[in-house]
């Protein structure tokens, strides 16, 4: 058998158990591919379980730029007994299943286990070559290793990785993982040269990419967090925020802010208050159940205008639901979180540069307008890896908005925008007298009613200038567009890629272009938002959702119904595949092409 | 400074006459003025109930926040500003029940902030029922059959987490109550100040009489620095010790081993973004 793989963007998944260094395998490949000068994309599929079950990582390498994922599976690594079986709905007769013989035996034996046949097995001795080098631990650098070879990446820039990686751990760990990783080369080199199983890849390089970023979600948003100047940041680990925490804990030197992992998510949110009304830029990170947990916090932050920022990276419910999957359920959560009527605002990035100037802004909107704002991200977002050119670190301008205090200072002074200049406790002469009840300009607790609806009237005055102050929505394609297909967050890319592959097979009908818009800031709606939809002839939005929450949302500030609606609410991500197929029938094009081999939401659920 | 320094005329007290809190309120004005606080540098934080209301009668900032959680804000206004003078003021719901898990935890976080807990045995805000340290055959329209779950000990709860400062006072003598409370605010570290006092309105059981009847002063020569004797003393019941149970000064603050106070003491709104750390850590990621 012979594999020639010349497309120009291949799928590479490795499957194996939690434990098992699937993750360290999509670190150093990830980091020397980019480095190597192909593009990459990687995003993970985990269980919430610290060993055993079946993980698995996709690492798309490309001649040109991707970020999203794909169901396609061009090379399958199989690190365990279970991969094959896990990953069956993707496996289509092209994948080249790649594994140790012993774990790809059972698959082999009763091919007609997998629902297409495929025969492109290949066997490598993982796990006698571990063996040989002092353990199984070391079977996922040797996989690393053969994959390596395959993509033509240098060996001193693996093994430049691989020492970065594991110095920490000792000389004599790091000496068998670089044996390891040589172990890998030859097997890999072994494939190129097999005259029974030869496997070679062509891609083409780019120098450029070498010197690009590759980010998370994670990453691009952390640094949009120190970038906006957060300080103080306090908060309980759970999946998918806890990266971020890490990430802002593993920053708090360098940026000089105070992370404190609280004994709960109710003291993480009422420490970030205290911290923020003390003039610290604070924030939290958490998601699902535990941002219910700060639900009463949202609206402590609303009566007593203390600015916030929420990060809610959203995964699927109820309580918790599926704790490693991604979701888009929690939007309606955030938006109606906390007791009573104030304003706030929720930015939902969908690519890695966003990522970085939302949470920027939102730093300093919730600063401006003295109110909640959340970054609403996602398991899919916030664990995938991409490379960009740059980031844009000159345009990032904090704005101060606190005041020096005089002795006859008012917290809750009416002012005609609502925003009452903010002091701080220590910072001039006046006193600030915050409180969670209803209180009069002072701050002081009041009953008195004429103040209670002068302070509502306040609060909510606020809002007309954070809707002046909305992004607008991003539009991919022609402006003249008769069908418009609507995203928020985490779908940008898969969206977006769908639409390309419609264009480039040429399936666009003559007359009738479908753009793309994306919300970014799903709360409150730029104006914009209801000439674009009013502009289409036919609307479709996809959400990772059972209700189609934005699509709701939508109708309340639009008074726009949008009919159409592809939802899907497994846990798992939209693929190019199923967007791209979802695409054409929402253009009335009869689907020809390969389109996706994996299965729709629907037939999964 | 005088005790009429932390007045503030205009205040709309929502006691009953003869409140316990009245009497706490006037000691700690008193507290203040002898330690020359300036209100400008305090800032009082409290929750919900009939104790957390306290912060609106006396000059200082404050922070009135969500039940139960006042300790939460504290610690983090004074991580934010260790310049400050951060006073949580709560009550035995507030802070032992609703707030119960940020009590241990506050504990153990040992910031330099003195923790007063105004301690009736009852629930004065929503009107007479049992609260955490509420004895045994209390009768309340919620309880109806008697308390008979066993009270919350906070003082033995304290030192058990080895709490640095651990008092307990009795708001119907000043004297003394002005001499704990001052001890607590000067104490570096946490510390936590248990103050009996009478609920006039619905607690009928545990009166001004009743607590002057079954309360004394630990002995002058107490140890307060042995901990097993303290928790000792602490477990004591039927007649109840006052004064200062246990201190441990060795401890180091919260606040102190934050490595952003290690070279620069320098509040956190002081500090600005430092573009070019900014650009080093993106450009790590090429």
């Amino acid at each position: 058998m012979s594999v020639f793989l010349k497309e120009e963007d291949i799928s590479i998944v490795l499957c194996g158990e939690a434990g098992q260094g699937i993750q360290t395998v999509e670190a150093v490949l990830a980091q020397a591919v980019k480095q190597t000068g192909y593009h990459i994309f990687s995003t993970k599929e985990y269980m919430s379980r610290v060993r055993g079950g079946e993980n698995s990582t996709q690492i798309r390498i490309s001649s040109d730029r991707v970020a999203s994922y794909v169901d396609r599976i061009d090379i399958l690594l199989a690190l365990s007994y279970g991969a094959i079986d896990h990953l069956k709905d993707r496996i289509s007769p092209k994948t080249v299943i790649i594994g140790d013989p012993e774990h790809i035996k059972s698959a082999r034996e009763s091919e007609n286990n997998l629902p297409t046949l495929n025969t492109n097995f290949i066997e490598i001795p993982l796990m006698e070559t571990a063996e040989d080098i002092g353990g199984l631990i070391y079977a996922n650098v040797i996989a690393a290793g053969a994959l390596s070879c395959l993509l033509d990446i240098p060996k001193e820039i693996f093994d430049g990785l691989i020492s970065d990686m594991f110095a920490r751990k000792g000389p004599e760990i790091l000496q068998n993982d670089l044996k390891a990783g040589e172990a890998g080369y030859t097997l890999g080199k072994g494939l190129m040269e097999s005259e029974e199983n030869q496997v070679k890849l062509s891609l083409e390089a780019h120098s450029t990419v070498r010197d690009e970023l590759l980010l998370s979600g994670t990453d691009a948003a952390g640094m949009g967090c120190l970038a906006g100047g957060c300080k103080f940041m306090s908060s309980y680990p759970m999946t998918p925020s806890t990266p971020l925490q890490a990430f802002l804990a593993g920053n708090a030197h360098d940026f000089e802010l105070v992370y404190e992992q609280a004994e709960d998510e109710i003291a993480a949110i009422n420490m970030a208050l205290g911290a923020s009304y003390a003039g610290a830029r604070s924030m939290v990170a958490t998601s699902g159940s535990g941002f219910a947990l700060m639900e009463e916090g949202v609206g402590l932050a609303g009566m007593t205008e203390t600015p916030v920022v929420i990060y809610l990276g959203q995964r699927p419910g109820p309580a918790v639901g599926l704790p490693t999957r991604t979701s888009q359920e929690d939007l309606n959560l955030a938006l109606y979180s906390g007791t009573g009527e104030f304003p706030r605002i929720i930015f939902a990035p969908g690519k890695l540069e966003d990522a970085f100037t939302l949470s920027q802004r939102a730093f300093n909107l919730a600063d401006k307008y003295q109110i909640p704002v959340f970054i609403l991200s996602d398991q899919y977002f916030a664990d995938c890896y991409y490379n960009i050119p740059s980031l844009p670190l000159e345009e990032v301008e904090n704005e101060d908005y606190l005041i020096k205090t005089t002795p006859n200072y008012r917290r809750y002074l009416i002012t005609q925008d609502g925003v009452t200049p903010r002091g701080i406790p220590g910072y001039g002469d006046g006193l600030v007298i915050l409180d969670s009840d209803e209180h009069d300009e002072e701050g002081h607790i009041t009953e008195n009613l004429e103040i209670r609806t002068q302070m509502v009237d306040k609060r909510l005055k606020k809002m007309e200038h954070i809707r002046k102050d909305a992004l607008t929505p991003e539009l991919v394609g022609s402006e003249d567009y008769e069908n418009l297909v609507l995203g928020w967050g985490s779908t940008y890319w898969p969206i977006r890629e769908a639409l390309e592959n419609i264009r480039k097979k040429g399936l666009n009908p003559d007359s009738g272009e479908t753009s793309f818009l994306h919300l970014k800031q799903v709360y409150p709606l730029h104006s914009s938002v209801t000439n674009y939809l009013e502009k289409a002839e036919d609307v479709i939005i996809l959400e990772n959702n059972a209700h189609g929450q934005m699509a709701n949302i939508i109708q309340l500030e639009t008074g726009l119904e949008i009919q159409e609606k592809y939802l899907k609410y497994n846990g798992m991500p939209f693929s190019v595949e199923e967007v791209e197929k979802r695409l054409l029938q929402f253009m009335g094009i009869e689907d020809s092409g390969p389109g996706g081999h994996g299965k729709t939401s629907g037939e999964v659920l | 400074m005088k005790p009429r320094d932390f007045d503030l005329p205009d205040a709309d007290v929502a006691w009953c006459p003869g409140c316990g809190n009245l009497s706490i309120l006037r000691s700690l004005k008193a507290t203040l003025a002898e330690l020359e606080i300036q209100p400008e540098n305090l800032v009082f934080v409290s929750g919900i109930g009939q104790a957390g209301k306290l912060p609106h009668y006396i000059k200082g900032n404050v922070f009135n926040g969500l039940h139960g959680r006042s300790l939460s804000p504290a610690t983090a206004i004074k991580a934010a500003n260790p310049e400050l003078t951060v006073i949580d003021v709560s009550g035995d719901g507030c802070m032992y029940g609703e707030g119960g898990n940020h009590f241990m935890h506050t504990i153990r976080r040992n910031l330099d902030i003195t923790n007063l807990v105004h301690n009736n045995m009852v629930y004065g805000l929503t009107k007479g029922q049992a609260s955490p340290t509420s004895q045994r055959d209390f009768n309340t329209p919620l309880q109806v059959d008697g308390v008979f779950l066993e009270p919350f000990n906070p003082l033995a709860v304290a030192i058990a987490l080895d709490a640095s400062f651990v008092a307990r006072a009795f708001s119907g003598d000043r004297k003394q109550s002005i001499e704990i409370f001052k001890a607590a605010i000067k104490h570096k570290g946490y510390a936590l100040v248990d103050i009996f006092q009478p609920c006039v309105s619905f607690n009928k059981v545990n009166t001004r009489d009743w607590f002057r009847e079954h309360t004394y002063y630990l002995e002058d020569d107490h140890d307060s620095h042995d901990r097993n004797l303290a928790f000792q003393r602490a477990t004591e019941t039927g007649e109840y010790p006052l004064g200062i149970f246990y201190q441990n000064s060795d401890k180091s603050t919260f606040e102190e081993n934050l490595t952003v106070y290690q070279d620069e003491k320098t509040p956190l709104y002081q500090r600005k973004l430092d573009k070019d750390k900014l650009r080093a850590l993106v450009e790590s990621k090429r």
